[in-house]
């Protein structure tokens, strides 16, 4: 469920940089922070209100989707109710847990927080999009060796914030590790096995380049 | 057939070893489908608007506006003769409903006040904006201590008392004390905390003419059928909850949600789906908490150690209406963890405006080590004995609260001895603290929880030609492992290989009832049905090769669908039995058999800290922790360790950030949300936290030996880092959680004291 925060809602449309400012944000707040500037310049979304559609083309997992989009909608929200990718979890929609994390351009970034029209042009990778066919990839195998979940909601999230972490730290200390994901939040408390999941996946990252 | 003459297993070859989840991939892959994923055609999207106010009489709601708005399809007000459902039991009789589902009398933030359905999350937000509301403000009392001055508002008629004190007696404490050498009193303190599961609370109903299904996140869906079904006046076979996957609960998603109402009676107004789920500051203000707690203890002691009395006067708030599984109560290991033969506790529970509790992974236990752990630590103390010699020497092998029964195990012993082995207690209590700005320090507490599994529970397990296998379970799984644990039940007993095992579980449309996974019980309960349900497959498979190959049952053995004989030969498949062939399947059918009656069920722990803290900044690291649990048979390694590691986290919550904050002015909650209400994170919690398992091989708790886990795992932590604390820095923290500010101010209190 979209609940468009207050401030858009009297507003009708919105500045990017004070919805985001609006918020706090954990360990991916410097990806956050620089969100391709392309988008805006591309995109009338930002004239349009609450109930007019835009059209926009996003790529993810390496297709293109076509569709019509309210500009206050988030890349959250289509990917899940439009796309149908129901692998990006919504946790809290403000930028507080990470669940919906995804990459954008090879980035970890919160999806609750990027609008569907600002993602236009970048390639965006999900869940989805990190299975090798019916294979799973490095980082969700390590969660799977190390039983980094409970209820495995959060894990979606979990798992695209390593792959964006490893993408950029292939080797990471524990500290980086922590520091690292402690922009996704678990209440199920599994972060132990998460930093042990991080380091064997880098290890099965590794054996594979 | 039922579980009662099952002999207890030797060794076993499946369960006990650390497997990973079955359904590892569906929730690594995105493939799983929780209940807030579903998507049904032409589903519709629904929005509740809620109270603003603490305490309030709604004088008037005008929709009209709402419902001409775009993408609108219905809304729905207390003038709705379908929104006459009755809501929350009073407390003197549950089933005697006290409000309903928009009654007019909001008695907390956060009550529902109306509800739309509209084509889109965001119309339907829209229009629940547009709702035009006239509220009376009334006064409220948002803490305890306000609650029962004289001239508090009355929450409910009667005042804000929740019947009568809960009392508790033995022996005489006031002989007790005077036999003492040591008395101390102290008053305790915890917060209010907030399950938060990281899937939020909600529902997708769907109507095929008079029959309802409710795709549910919760933790059982039997107990919501019944409670949806006789909210809606409906019979039970009309009503399908389905709950296969769920992103956590933690006792909050243990009873019927208004939410779950209201979107049922939207789609029955509109012919259409209607999902609805909250947002997450909703979660915080109307879906069950931990409730908060004062603890007046007092406990004496010889010099030699015995503990000769205890005294608790505990009080707890239950929010605005008594919960549906709350146990307040916080008395119960004052009465049962240590042997005390003279012991008094007498409990209140109070009303206040703000949330309703729900049960929150071990309900009041957390609270009541919190009390009597740092007690046990101050006794210590002050007699000049070790913590875990103190606790060693208090121990109990009878349950002090079921007549002086026997429990069918204790290893609080062995899990104190072993796992300050494991810590290296002494070594760690003898190293010098610090001189600062970290010092550090180590501390213990012990623990138990209150309640074994218990009937009822039926399972089906079905065998296949080709030696495959289904099993169907009506337990949730929280993410405990349930599904994986009861599929290593039945490779155990059929000699499946795991992967050959396909459950199904939580849809009351399918599966059998069981109980909500709540109270640590779902193992106790539900797999000595299933042990059972396998067990009777097998000896109908084997009853059918007996007569095949002319020898006697007792002498076979099947695996890998597969019958041997005596001495491994001669092998007949499964497949090729004529008797198996002629019906396809062998099913059976498992009931879980009462328990033990001459004996008492519980787990217990002993948790283990060790913290550094700046007594410049009044920054607190957790470094380590280990936790000692004795719960019978590991049932899985691997989500063993898992739940215990996530208990310890919670516990580190508890000790040092969460706090649900109700501002004094206006009643209303501050933080209620991530960023403002703090739950342990990856930076809280320490890479190095321990789960020993301590199997004393209980073959009378249940068929399985497995006892409870998932609740004692965190009693005692919160406790443990409270101690630790205390011996790093010498200031005792009895108001949680320890919070920099806080220690900041302890630390210049004691400045100022020098």
């Amino acid at each position: 469920m979209d609940k468009p925060a207050p401030e858009e809602q009297r507003r009708g449309n919105l500045s990017r940089r004070r919805f985001f400012n609006s918020v706090a944000v954990g360990a991916t707040e410097a990806a956050i922070l620089t969100i391709p500037d392309k988008a805006e310049a591309q995109s009338p979304a930002l004239e349009a209100g609450a109930g007019q559609l835009v059209k926009v083309a996003l790529n993810v997992n390496g297709q293109t989707h076509s569709l019509m989009v309210e500009p206050r909608w988030s890349l959250l929200h289509v990917l899940r109710d439009r796309l149908g990718l129901t692998g990006t979890k919504p946790g809290c929609e403000r930028g507080e847990c990470g669940a919906c994390t995804v990459l954008i351009d090879g980035v970890a970034r919160y999806s609750c927080l990027t609008l569907a029209v600002e993602a236009a042009g970048a390639q965006v990778t999900t869940l989805e999009g990190l299975m090798r066919g019916e294979q799973l990839g490095p980082v969700q195998q390590a969660f799977l060796e190390e039983d980094a979940f409970q209820c495995g909601y959060c894990t979606p999230g979990q798992v695209m914030n390593v792959e964006g972490l490893l993408r950029k730290t292939s080797d990471p200390t524990m500290e980086q590790i922590r520091e690292g994901v402690s922009g996704n939040l678990c209440r199920c408390g599994a972060y132990a096995n998460i930093f042990r999941a991080v380091k064997r996946a880098a290890e099965l990252k590794k054996a594979e380049s | 057939m039922a579980d009662t003459n099952l002999k207890p297993w030797g060794e076993t070859t499946v369960v006990g070893k650390p497997l990973p989840r079955i359904d590892a991939k569906e929730r690594l892959s995105g493939t799983a489908v929780y209940p807030l994923d579903t998507i049904l055609p032409d589903m519709l999207y629904g929005a509740i608007l809620r109270c603003p106010h603490a305490h309030a009489l709604v004088k008037k709601v005008d929709a009209s506006k709402a419902r001409s708005m775009p993408g609108v399809r219905a809304a729905l007000t207390d003038a709705d003769p379908d929104a006459q459902v009755p809501w929350f039991g009073s407390a003197a009789d549950r089933t005697k409903m006290v409000s309903r589902l928009f009654d007019p009398r909001c008695r907390y933030e956060g009550e529902e006040v109306a509800a739309v359905a509209a084509e889109s999350p965001q119309q339907a937000w829209d229009a629940v904006k547009a709702i035009q509301v006239e509220y009376q403000k009334l006064p409220f009392a948002t803490d305890m201590e306000a609650a029962l001055k004289p001239d508090a508002p009355a929450i409910h008629e009667g005042g804000n008392h929740v019947g009568d004190p809960i009392a508790y007696n033995r022996g005489d404490v006031a002989k007790g004390f005077a036999e003492a050498d040591v008395v101390l009193e102290e008053t305790y303190r915890t917060s209010c905390e907030i399950h938060t599961p990281m899937e939020v609370h909600g529902s997708v109903a769907h109507w095929e003419g008079d029959r309802l299904t409710l795709w549910d996140t919760n933790q059982g869906p039997f107990p919501i059928q019944g409670a949806l079904a006789t909210a809606l006046k409906m019979p039970l076979s009309k009503v399908r909850v389905i709950s296969p996957y769920m992103g956590g609960g933690f006792g909050s998603k243990q009873e019927l949600g208004k939410y779950s109402a209201i979107a049922a009676i939207l789609a029955r107004k509109t012919a259409r789906p209607v999902k609805l789920f909250l947002t997450r500051e909703e979660t915080f203000l109307c879906t069950g908490n931990r409730p908060a707690h004062i603890m007046k203890l007092k406990a004496g002691v010889k010099k030699d150690g015995t503990l000769t009395a205890l005294q608790l006067t505990g009080t707890g708030e239950v929010g605005a209406y008594p919960g549906g599984s709350s146990r307040t109560a916080a008395g119960y290991q004052v009465q049962d963890l240590y042997k005390c033969p003279n012991v008094k506790t007498d409990e209140l529970q109070v009303y206040i405006n703000a949330g309703q509790n729900r049960a929150f992974r071990a309900p009041g236990f957390p609270q009541c080590s919190w009390a009597l752990e740092q007690m046990m630590d101050a006794l210590a103390e002050k007699i000049g004995m070790d913590p875990i010699d103190l606790r060693l020497k208090n121990f109990s092998p009878l349950c002090q609260v079921e007549d002086n029964k026997p429990y069918t195990s204790t290893g609080l012993r062995e899990a104190l001895t072993q796992g300050a082995a494991a810590f290296g207690w002494k070594e760690a209590r003898a190293l010098a603290k610090g001189n600062g700005p970290w010092v550090r320090g180590v501390g213990v507490a012990g623990g138990m929880w209150g309640q074994p599994g218990r009937p009822p529970s039926t399972a089906i397990v079905k065998y296949y030609l080709d030696g495959s296998a289904n099993l169907n379970i009506g337990a949730a799984d929280l993410g405990t492992g349930t599904k994986t644990v009861m599929a290593m039940v039945v490779a155990e007993e059929l000699g499946v290989p795991i992967e050959r095992i396909e459950v199904v579980n939580a849809d009351t449309g399918t599966t059998q009832y069981t109980g909500a996974s709540g109270g640590s019980k779902t193992v106790m309960t539900d797999s000595p049905a299933v042990r059972a349900a396998a067990v009777e497959v097998k000896s109908k498979l084997l009853a059918m090769a007996a007569e095949q190959l002319k020898l006697s049952a007792a002498s076979l053995t099947l695996k890998n669908g597969e019958i041997s004989g005596p001495g491994g030969a001669p092998k007949v498949a499964v497949g090729a039995l004529p008797d198996l062939r002629a019906q396809q399947v062998v099913v059976g059918v498992g009931i879980r058999g009462p328990n033990i009656t001459e004996k008492s069920i519980r787990p217990f722990a002993a948790h283990f800290a060790e913290v550094e803290v700046n007594i410049r900044t009044g920054e607190v690291r957790v470094l380590r922790m280990i936790a000692a649990q004795d719960s019978g048979r590991v049932m899985n390694l691997s989500t063993y360790r898992s739940q215990v590691i996530g208990g310890l986290t919670f516990g580190i919550g508890f000790a040092m950030t969460e706090r649900r904050v109700l501002d004094p002015q206006t009643g209303k909650m501050v933080n209620g949300n991530w960023h403002d209400y703090k739950i342990a994170t990856a930076k809280d919690a320490p890479a190095e936290l321990t789960c020993l398992p301590i199997d004393l091989h209980d073959n009378e708790c249940d068929t399985t030996s497995a006892k409870g886990l998932g609740e004692p795992a965190t009693v005692p932590a919160a406790a443990a880092i409270a101690n630790a604390f205390y011996n790093a820095t010498g200031i005792r923290v009895k108001d949680a959680p320890i919070t920099v500010a806080k220690v900041v101010g302890l630390l210049a209190e004691r400045r100022k004291q020098g």
